[in-house]
Formats: structure tokens, C-alpha cells, sequence
């Protein structure tokens, strides 16, 4: 067993043949990120006796002959924006450093009842609030495959862990890029569900109305089982999708021939040569193999970023009035019960979560509404019939994930417009709602991971996973 | 457009936010620039456009609803809810002195 190449398929294979126990598993994950975490930083938190026990249960069940799960003896990191009861969940922010949620997020329960191995809880940026990991109060995370480069963001420690090996398959969020940005920049799969797909119960909120939850994996076939165990109606989050779920990872083993993809031709105006290279070189491929390949556009793409920021931050300054020093363990004192308030969240929150604060309340107040907030959700409404409109003729859209591959630490802390302006091709899809994936689509001559963007309309992920197995059976 | 340091206080006020003065000069820079990009949307017409306020999902309007029951699974008890606050006190959350006697 080569814990850091292990796949959910070679583990139920290894389970049934009796060539390791699912305490084996444990005790070699736990081994493995213990000593290697350091080189990444990708998990803020590491929950070895969690894991252990999970795989007594496995190991039990399996000797009873009783179906064990989807995840059994699977290792899973879990991005710290997702609530698990009894371990720590920071956001990645000094003001939930001893936070210890007293419930399971759904996802996280979902992972538990098949059977999963939760391995530790994953670094990212300050309340999923960035695109290089660069905002977690703990510490940037390392791309494990360059050290002095990013993993991207938010969920820069979910896509490390996958690649390095430490977890064989992750759990990360996405509001704005935050899982295909990482998985592209360190050359994993990351994929973004349909808005409601997966229940955001026990997901600590960012902005509600674009949160995703969804997989990271070192291939399509886990990503998509991953999915399947985690999809699916929650009574408990009233935003969660009643679509009965697909099995996708059967269902994609299907030819991609006849299939109509888009390219949407807005997307390659400011594309690094290298990336754009890489990703012609896909749609090659996908012509390969049968598939059409038409121009289409989206003539809002330029207004994305503003949309985007307008609600995001809008929507972030009400759900972060919470953190106020009263219920989430930090506490800083000031004068009366608003000066507490006040320099609490002076204190404790990080620069970006200021910063998005401050937009997201000047926004939202007194005589701005209309000119920002519902300005911006009628521009996203034009958005999402961009797509609407592209998937009348073609079934889906094939597209870079960033304009570039991951970047040094520290070279875009500067000026946060340029920041912003990097997730472009990834906020348009979650301002849709519709699912999108990043795959791995080759290196440049650097060795940096470049990732190919997927995108179908809303619950249409099995034709997503079609396309993205088809493409890595073709190109691997 | 411009965003003065004035302006930063003052919505600093509204968030209930506690910003240093150095913070706040920061913050009139990064502000006026972010907002300058986002001036772009009112030069798109939106008359007719629906605000897109959730996206939906095919399901009818009030399937999300439900019976307005205790649900035992999501219940806390005093020491659990109480377990992650900041001070408490005799099964409460302790906060500063709000009314003065």
C-alpha cells in the first residue's frame, strides 16, 4: 500500500482482498501527514484518534460482512470552513482558533455514515475569503508542487493535501473560484457542484447565495464518488436541491462522441500564452474523441467581477456580524457592549475580511442599495442567461480555470483589484449557480499544473464527469 | 472614486469595526479603487432585468417548507450552547453592562 497513490478504487479493492484493514489505512494516513505536513501547511489540524476509530467501525463492519460504504477506510481532509463536532474549526481566522463546533456539518455527517477516515482539517484562506491561501491567519499554504508558489485559494489546503498525498480525496468550498482555482493550480480534480447540489448545513457561511461545497480528488472516477456520497436533499439547509442524485461515476463511463462543447470565446482574450496553449491542446483532444467544437459568447463576462464582489461582500458583512465576542470564544474588551463588539472584530479579523466587511456594508447601506446590491443582482441575472443562452445549442462549455498557474507567495498581496481580477473565468459559473470543474489539462515547460474548466448546465454533472473522464483517459 | 477616511469611519461604525489609523487610510485607497471598477455596472442598462435574488432550483415554491416542530437532532443543551462562548455565567451568555441602573 502506497498511502500518497492510494485511490477510493485500489482501497476497496485492498479491503475486499483482505491486503490491508482500514486501521491499516488509518494508521499509515495518519502517519504520513503527520510527517509531511510541515513542507505544505495544508492542514491546520490533524485528527489521527477521529480516524482511527472511524476505521475500527470500518474494520467491523466489514468482518460482519455488512456494507461498510461509498468512503469506507477512505482518507478525506476537510476544509476548516466545514463544521466537525468535536474538532476545531477556525476558518482559517485567530477569532476561531478554539472555536470546537458541537455538531457535524451535513457533508461531514454524509462523509462519516460511509464510512470515511477524516483526517484533518484543512488550512484556507480567513473565512474562504481569498485566491492564494495567503489570508489564513496560520500560515500561507505551500503548493506542494512548488514550494514558493501558492495553492491557489480559498481552499489552497483541501487541494494540497490531495496532491501531496496526505488525504487521498478532500472536501473544499467554493464561492468564487475557491475549489477549481486550487485544484488547477495544484493540478488536481476540484469540483463545484449546481447551487444546492450539496447541503451547506454546518458550512460556516461566506455568501449565501454562491457557497458551494464540493470534492477535490487525484481523479475524475473519486471526485465523482465523492460527490454521490455527499449530494443530495437536507432537510436542515432549505436551500438544498430535491434531484434525486445521479451514480456519476457509473453513469460517466460513457463516449463523449457527438457531444457539443462551447468554447466561450471571452475567456481567451487574457490568457498567459502558456495556459492558453494548454488548453487548445484539450480541445484537440475532445475533437478526438468526437466532439464538436463551437465559439459562443457570454457578452457579460466583463461585468463578472463586479457583480461578483458587489454581492459577495455584501452578503459576507451580514454573516460575519455574528463574530461579535459573545458566542465564538474571542473576546476583546472596549467600552460597553459596542465598544466590545468593535474591538473584537478589530482585534481578531484579518485585513480581506476586513476589507470585504467594510465593501459589503458601504454597499449595503442607506441610499447604496439600489445603485450596488440590486444593481449587481440584475447584472447577475444577465450572467446567468449568458449561460442559459450558450446551452441551447451546445451541451457544455470548455474553458481555462485562471488566466495563469499558480504565482510566487507574496507577489499579488499588494494590490487586491489585481487579486480580484484573477478569478475572472471561475465567479462566473458560481454567480450561475451551474456546475463546473477543474481537470488537469498538462504542464508548462516550468512544470506548473495548468487546469481545463468544464462547465454544463444546472444538475447536468454526469455529462461534466462524462467529458472530464473521457479527457483523462484520453490524456493520461 | 474618491473615498475619504471620513467615509471609513464612518462605515467602520455601521460594521461595528474597530480599525487603527492606519487601517483607515489603507482601507480609503482600497476602497476608492475597488469601487472605482465596480462604477463600470452603471453603464449597463438593467431597467428590464429581474434582480436574480436566489438561484432556483426545480422544485415548487413551497416544498422547502416544513412542520414547525422541535427537531431533536439540531437541539442543544445549555452546557453545548454555551460551551464555545467567550464568558458566561449561571447558564447565560455574559455580555457588558447594557442597562445602567
Amino acid at each position: 500500500m502506497e498511502i500518497s497513490k492510494l485511490s477510493i478504487g485500489a482501497i476497496r479493492a485492498g479491503l475486499a482482498a483482505k491486503e490491508f484493514s482500514a486501521v491499516e489505512v488509518a494508521a499509515a494516513a495518519n502517519r504520513f501527514a503527520a510527517a509531511e505536513n510541515s513542507k505544505t501547511n495544508g492542514y491546520l489540524t490533524l485528527s489521527a484518534e477521529e480516524a482511527n476509530a472511524a476505521a475500527a467501525l470500518v474494520d467491523e463492519k466489514l468482518a460482519r460482512g455488512e456494507d461498510a460504504g461509498l468512503l469506507a477506510g477512505v482518507p478525506v481532509g476537510v476544509k476548516d470552513v466545514l463544521s466537525t463536532k468535536g474538532i476545531r474549526t477556525t476558518c482559517g481566522s485567530r477569532l476561531l482558533e478554539h472555536y470546537v463546533p458541537p455538531y457535524d456539518a451535513t457533508a461531514v455527517a454524509k462523509l462519516k455514515a460511509q464510512g470515511a477516515l477524516i483526517l484533518g482539517k484543512a488550512n484556507c484562506d480567513e473565512f474562504a475569503m481569498g485566491s492564494s491561501n495567503e489570508n489564513s491567519a496560520f500560515g500561507p499554504v505551500r503548493n506542494p508542487v512548488a514550494l514558493d508558489r501558492v495553492p491557489g485559494g480559498s481552499s489552497g489546503g483541501s487541494a494540497a493535501v490531495v496532491a501531496q498525498g496526505t488525504a487521498v480525496v478532500s472536501l473544499g468550498s467554493d464561492t468564487g473560484g475557491s475549489i477549481r482555482q486550487p485544484a488547477s493550480f495544484c493540478g488536481v480534480v476540484g469540483v463545484t457542484p449546481t447551487y444546492g447540489r450539496v447541503s451547506r448545513y454546518g458550512l460556516v457561511a461566506f455568501a449565501s447565495s454562491l457557497d458551494h461545497v464540493g470534492p477535490f480528488a487525484r481523479n475524475v472516477e473519486d471526485a465523482a464518488i465523492l460527490l454521490e456520497a455527499i449530494a443530495g436533499r437536507d432537510d436542515l439547509d432549505s436551500t438544498s436541491a430535491f434531484a434525486p442524485v445521479p451514480r456519476y461515476s457509473e453513469e460517466m463511463q460513457k463516449p463523449v462522441r457527438g457531444m457539443r462543447i462551447g468554447i466561450p470565446k471571452e475567456y481567451f482574450a487574457g490568457l498567459e500564452s502558456e495556459t492558453g496553449a494548454k488548453i487548445e491542446a484539450g480541445l484537440e483532444e475532445f475533437k478526438k474523441l468526437g466532439c464538436t467544437v463551437e465559439e459562443v459568447s457570454l457578452p457579460h463576462t466583463e461585468y463578472a467581477i463586479s457583480c461578483y464582489y458587489i454581492i459577495c461582500t455584501a452578503e459576507a458583512s451580514s454573516n460575519l456580524a455574528r463574530y461579535d465576542g459573545v458566542r465564538y470564544t474571542k473576546r476583546a474588551e472596549g467600552d460597553g457592549l459596542s465598544g466590545m463588539y468593535a474591538a473584537t472584530r478589530g482585534e481578531y479579523f484579518g485585513a480581506e475580511c476586513k476589507r470585504r466587511i467594510m465593501l459589503g456594508t458601504y454597499v449595503l447601506s442607506h441610499g447604496y442599495y439600489d445603485a450596488y446590491y440590486l444593481k449587481a443582482q440584475r447584472v447577475r441575472k444577465l450572467i446567468a442567461q449568458d449561460f442559459a443562452k450558450a446551452f441551447e445549442r451546445v451541451d457544455a462549455l470548455v474553458a481555462p480555470v485562471s488566466p495563469f498557474p499558480a504565482f510566487k507567495i507574496g507577489e499579488k498581496l499588494a494590490d487586491p483589484m489585481q487579486m480580484y481580477l484573477s478569478d475572472i473565468y471561475t465567479i462566473t459559473g458560481d454567480l450561475a449557480g451551474i456546475p463546473c470543474m477543474s481537470v488537469p489539462c498538462g504542464t508548462t515547460a516550468e512544470g506548473l499544473p495548468v487546469g481545463m474548466q468544464i462547465l454544463t448546465k444546472h444538475f447536468a454533472e454526469t455529462d461534466m464527469f462524462r467529458l472530464a473522464w473521457n479527457f483523462e483517459r484520453a490524456t493520461s | 472614486m474618491e473615498f475619504s477616511k471620513d467615509k471609513v469611519r464612518e462605515v467602520a461604525k455601521l460594521a461595528n469595526l474597530r480599525l487603527t489609523e492606519d487601517e483607515v487610510a489603507k482601507l480609503a485607497v482600497e476602497m476608492s479603487g475597488v469601487l472605482t471598477h465596480m462604477e463600470q455596472l452603471s453603464a449597463l442598462d438593467t431597467t428590464h432585468v429581474e434582480p436574480m435574488a436566489q438561484v432556483l432550483y426545480p422544485a415548487a415554491e413551497t416544498a422547502a417548507l416544513r412542520h414547525d416542530t422541535v427537531r431533536a437532532e439540531t437541539v442543544l443543551g445549555t452546557t453545548e450552547a454555551l460551551a464555545n462562548s467567550a464568558l458566561s455565567g449561571s447558564g447565560h451568555f455574559k455580555v457588558p453592562r447594557v442597562i445602567e441602573r
